[in-house]
């Protein structure tokens, strides 16, 4: 089992397609509106891009590849096949190398999913977003219940791996309708052959439609306590269905967690390429925090010009390190692992966690702590922010 | 040296915004006190925060030279005031100190109950009143209404009334007239052993104390020996001179005048307002009648935010209390808050007043608890013993008796506020006195016990009344009052700077409040968290901040780490502005606002 051995948390590439059919009015990620997009010009800036970072990290094996977006199945999949193949040249490719792209239902059809197999992809990841048509709606989501369900009846034949993200917590909503809701979404991902779930509570990011409107108290949102009943009812029935909790929003049966999002979590490296993307590389004994101009269209300009579209790159300082290392490890089951903890950030474990908090965290049942790991329980999940600020001694 | 018979020394009485200042600066720019480049408005109040909020805090002088239509030339003593009934007294001995007073109303407004007050301490004073119809250029100027409404609150004649606008300069020339006319010149004898009046005194840090004096006999001599008579210290004079407002020494001052002496004097705590000056080798018999040693009435405890800061705060509070010799700060130490002053007051805006400026002009971050008046206890052993700290109530059994202060407060209001404004005076065991009306303004008088006025009740008045209504306020005695101290407990343990002392009979209802609005104060913690009042050991109201379920991000990946980092962080700091207690994190805002009482 390479990926739970300590020493190897894996090595990402992550893609952007920054561009959508249509923004939902919940979604603050990069992502845009355009009239037409030169398919040319943008595969060979992320070439391009996917080259300039290459060159600075030879030698490492590649364990995933994650096209995001955006609406990357809007991208042609020819593109997927071509930044498939220059990673693959560029790097080790490992074994059992992982290649997901996310993909909206409605903006498929069985050829262009076909299409995106042959490029290479073998892991489909579907933002079905809701089960009823009138939440569709709310969410901004320009397909149908029957389209998401044609979607992942064609998506299973085709990739060996297929998972799909649903968003709870909607406005409205309480415990037995979700209950519902979830239930019969299950019952398909069993009769499909489905192997993995991202359920995400709807959160109100700032700058969206969706925020402005709830300030101006357009609708309500289920409150805390609701909100954690709901995310309950998600792990009790989960649990049954045997796609227990790995992460905190991420459900999966045994072995088929995403490694490329694990590889985040576990605070492993990746390279990031696209408008906006960021990424985490160890150069020279540190680590190094990269993000890519945000704006399609100067990023585009940028990478013709000059080869990459770097916005900013900079060191992070071992409390930062330390901080986003815990942040993301306690997000999962498995913990932080105190031998790669040290590894990566360079110093140990204890010294950067409050050992009053971790012992009154633990007696209080939100982290479980042993030699080999800290991890936080599902209680403690439901928390981590709390946990999070309580455990990490303050920077100074 | 000017004749007795041409020096006029007057005060000015208005409500806050009637336009005391504005006229005070037009004064001096006709008399030419001040060139037009010199002036700024509001030139006598210099503090900052003076400015601001538009009152006076320091008492002021300046000598206006103004050339009557008589042909001759006569000195006007113009003395600024404090106006709030805070600094009373403090108006009182300015009162002492002139034979007269413009009484400044706007005509537009109206008679206010703060203008009542001092007004009648003027009359009590013996002063001529020149009343002035302010601001007669507003479209909104009803000045014979007012003309009116002054004779029938004030019962004055208002006959002769001088109308003006300070603000445009018309009928300033009358004012400045009708003060040469009516009002009567001072009256002393430069033979006779010195006396002369402090009026009040500030600290400047190359003079040393500046005192503000009225000679009433005798006279003040650059380098003559003086002699206080409250305490019996002695000086040698440096310098003496007046103010126009910028600083003239002359070698003397004489009966009648208005000026400053410096003599190395290092802090204003030996300069007491009130007090006599006298000479070393020829005193006089007797000292000046209505000196007063000044006693701070509202308490409250100061603590600083950072605990690392208290050392800061003991040097700021001693460098004000150089300039200010009202307000009193002893050691205080809470198990809540830390080290800290418990600090007393002349009254409530006194104490905002310290208060913005230990934060503006030393720049400190400071946690104020709740203010509490001065109780007198008779203990089991029959010694009296003053409480102003609800931290150190005795136990009950100790105790055979406590009294608490009252006052005697007058409220001006509009008729259609005035059943709220009389149920609020009920619910805070009031005892109406008087009620009568003028015009359709209610003036109510009440008696009422401190303790329920100095929190949050002018703040009530105003929102009640949408800020029509004015009050004032004098201090009357002590009275017996079955009183109790509720103890706040929150996961258990009493929080000591959130005990307050109540009457018996509001105690369930008051400590059930401060427990429903802590449970809104006081974020969710990941335990259950009890918030109990308590009399003794009796619990008399409980409530309950259920645990913290949910507070996590529901998505991370690769491209939120930065961001989520630093939002981390930025939670972590507004950590750090909470007080730990026991494992209860509580926001420093929480210990004033609970103890506000709600809206009804």
């Amino acid at each position: 089992m390479p990926l739970t051995d300590p020493r190897d948390e894996g090595f990402g590439l992550y893609v952007h397609w920054p561009f959508c059919l249509s923004k939902c009015p919940y979604c603050d990620f990069n992502s845009h509106v355009v009239d037409s997009i030169d398919q040319a010009a943008w595969r060979s800036a992320l070439l391009a891009e996917l080259n300039h970072f290459a060159a600075r990290t030879p030698g490492r094996v590649l364990t995933s590849i994650f096209f995001g977006g955006g609406t990357p199945s809007l991208m042609e999949p020819e593109t997927a096949a071509a930044i498939i193949a220059a990673a693959r040249g560029h790097w080790v490719a490992a074994e059992n190398l992982e290649i997901t792209l996310e993909a909206n239902p409605g903006t498929v059809d069985a050829a262009r999913f076909r299409a995106i197999r042959d490029a290479g992809v073998d892991r489909l990841s579907m933002g079905v977003q809701a089960m009823n048509a009138w939440d569709l709606a709310f969410l901004g989501r320009k397909h149908s219940v029957e389209d998401a369900r044609m979607a992942w009846t064609v998506a299973v034949k085709i990739f060996p791996r297929v998972s799909f993200d649903l968003i709870y917590a909607r406005p409205g909503q309480d415990v037995a309708e979700w209950r519902r809701e979830l239930s019969n979404a299950l019952d398909e991902v069993r009769d499909n052959g489905i192997s993995h779930l991202s359920l995400y509570q709807l959160t109100m990011e700032d700058g969206t439609k969706m925020a402005d409107d709830f300030a101006r108290g357009a609708f309500k949102l289920p409150n805390d306590d609701v909100a954690a009943d709901l995310f309950d009812v998600t792990q009790e029935l989960c649990a049954a269905a045997g796609l227990p909790a790995y992460e905190i929003s991420n459900h999966a049966a045994v072995g088929q967690a995403c490694r490329h999002n694990l590889t985040y979590w576990r605070g492993g490296d990746y390279v990031g390429i696209g408008p906006g993307a960021h990424g985490r590389l160890m150069l020279d004994g540190a680590s190094r925090a990269t993000r890519q101009i945000k704006a399609p269209a100067l990023w585009l300009k940028r990478v013709a010009e000059k080869g990459q579209g770097t916005q900013d790159e900079a060191a992070l300082s071992t409390t930062m390190r330390a901080e986003e290392l815990l942040m993301m490890g306690l997000r999962i089951g498995e913990g932080v692992n105190r031998a790669r903890f040290q590894r990566l950030a360079g110093v140990a474990l204890d010294s950067v966690i409050d050992p009053v908090a971790l012992a009154r965290l633990v007696t209080l049942g939100f982290l479980t702590v042993d030699s080999r790991t800290l991890a936080a329980t599902p209680r403690g999940r439901l928390v981590l922010n709390e946990v999070l600020r309580q455990l990490t001694k303050s920077a100074s | 040296m000017t004749d007795l018979r041409h020096i006029r020394n007057f005060a000015i009485i208005a409500h806050i915004d009637h336009g005391k200042s504005t006229l005070a600066d037009r004064l001096i720019q006709t008399c030419g006190g001040l060139t037009d480049r010199e002036m700024r408005d509001q030139v006598l109040d210099s503090m900052d925060l003076e400015r601001e909020r538009g009152i006076t805090i320091k008492a002021q002088t300046v000598r206006l030279d103004f050339k009557a239509k008589d042909g001759k030339t006569y000195q006007l003593n113009l003395l600024d005031t404090p106006g709030h009934v805070d600094f009373a007294y403090e108006v009182s001995r300015s009162l002492a100190a002139c034979e007269g007073s413009l009484l400044v109303v706007d005509s537009s407004q109206g008679v206010e109950a703060q203008t009542l007050a001092n007004v009648y301490q003027a009359i009590e004073a013996g002063h001529e009143i020149v009343p002035i119809l302010n601001k007669v250029d507003l479209p909104a100027a009803e000045p014979e209404k007012v003309r009116t409404q002054i004779e029938d609150v004030i019962g004055i004649d208002a006959s002769n009334a001088v109308m003006c606008s300070a603000k445009t300069g018309l009928g300033i020339g009358d004012v400045l007239e009708a003060l040469v006319e009516r009002l009567p010149p001072p009256t002393g004898d430069a033979d006779a052993p010195l006396k002369a009046l402090l009026v009040d005194s500030w600290y400047d840090s190359y003079l040393g104390v500046v005192i503000l004096v009225r000679v009433k006999d005798g006279v003040v001599k650059k380098g003559a020996k003086i002699t206080f008579m409250s305490n019996g210290a002695n000086y040698q004079i440096d310098n003496v001179g007046y103010f126009t407002p910028k600083k003239v020494p002359v070698p003397e001052l004489r009966p009648g005048e208005l000026g400053y002496i410096t003599a190395s004097i290092k802090s204003v705590a030996d300069c007491k307002v009130g007090d006599t000056i006298t000479g070393e080798d020829n005193p006089a018999a007797k000292a000046l009648p209505g000196f007063k040693a000044s006693i701070p009435v509202v308490f409250c405890g100061l603590f600083p935010t950072d605990t690392g800061q208290f050392e800061v705060l003991r040097e700021s509070l001693a460098k004000l209390r150089l300039n200010d010799s009202s307000f009193h700060f002893q050691l205080e130490t809470s198990a809540a808050l830390g080290m800290g002053f418990r600090c007393g007051f002349l009254g409530l805006l006194h104490m905002e007043i310290i208060q913005e400026r230990l934060e503006r002009e030393f720049d400190l971050d400071l946690v104020t608890t709740a203010p509490s008046v001065v109780y007198r206890i008779l203990n089991t052993r029959d010694e009296i013993v003053e409480l102003h700290n609800p931290a150190d109530m005795p136990e009950p059994n100790l105790i055979k008796m406590i009294e608490e202060p009252w006052v005697k407060a007058t409220i001006l209001v509009p008729d259609e506020y005035l059943g709220s404004i009389l149920k609020l005076c009920n619910d805070r065991r009031g005892e109406q006195i008087d009620l009568t009306y003028v015009g359709n303004r209610a003036m109510v008088v009440y008696r009422l016990p401190l303790n329920e006025i100095v929190f949050d009740f002018y703040d009530r008045l105003k929102s009640i009344s949408r800020g029509y209504a004015s009050f004032d306020y004098e201090l009357v005695g002590y009275r017996e009052s079955d009183l109790v101290k509720v103890a706040i407990l929150v996961n258990g343990e009493a929080v000591d700077a959130l005990s307050f002392m109540c009457h018996r009979a509001s105690a369930e209802n008051r400590g059930r409040q401060i427990c429903e609005r802590l449970k809104d104060l006081i974020p969710k913690h990941m335990f259950k968290i009890p918030i109990q009042a308590a009399i003794g050991g009796k619990i008399i109201a409980r409530e309950t901040i259920s645990a913290l379920r949910k507070d996590v991000l529901a998505k991370c990946y690769g491209g939120d780490v930065s961001r989520k980092r630093k939002l981390l962080d930025k939670q972590k700091e507004g950590k750090k502005r909470m007080r730990q207690f026991g494992s209860v994190d509580i926001p420093q805002s929480a210990f004033i606002a609970a103890l506000k009482m709600p809206e009804p």
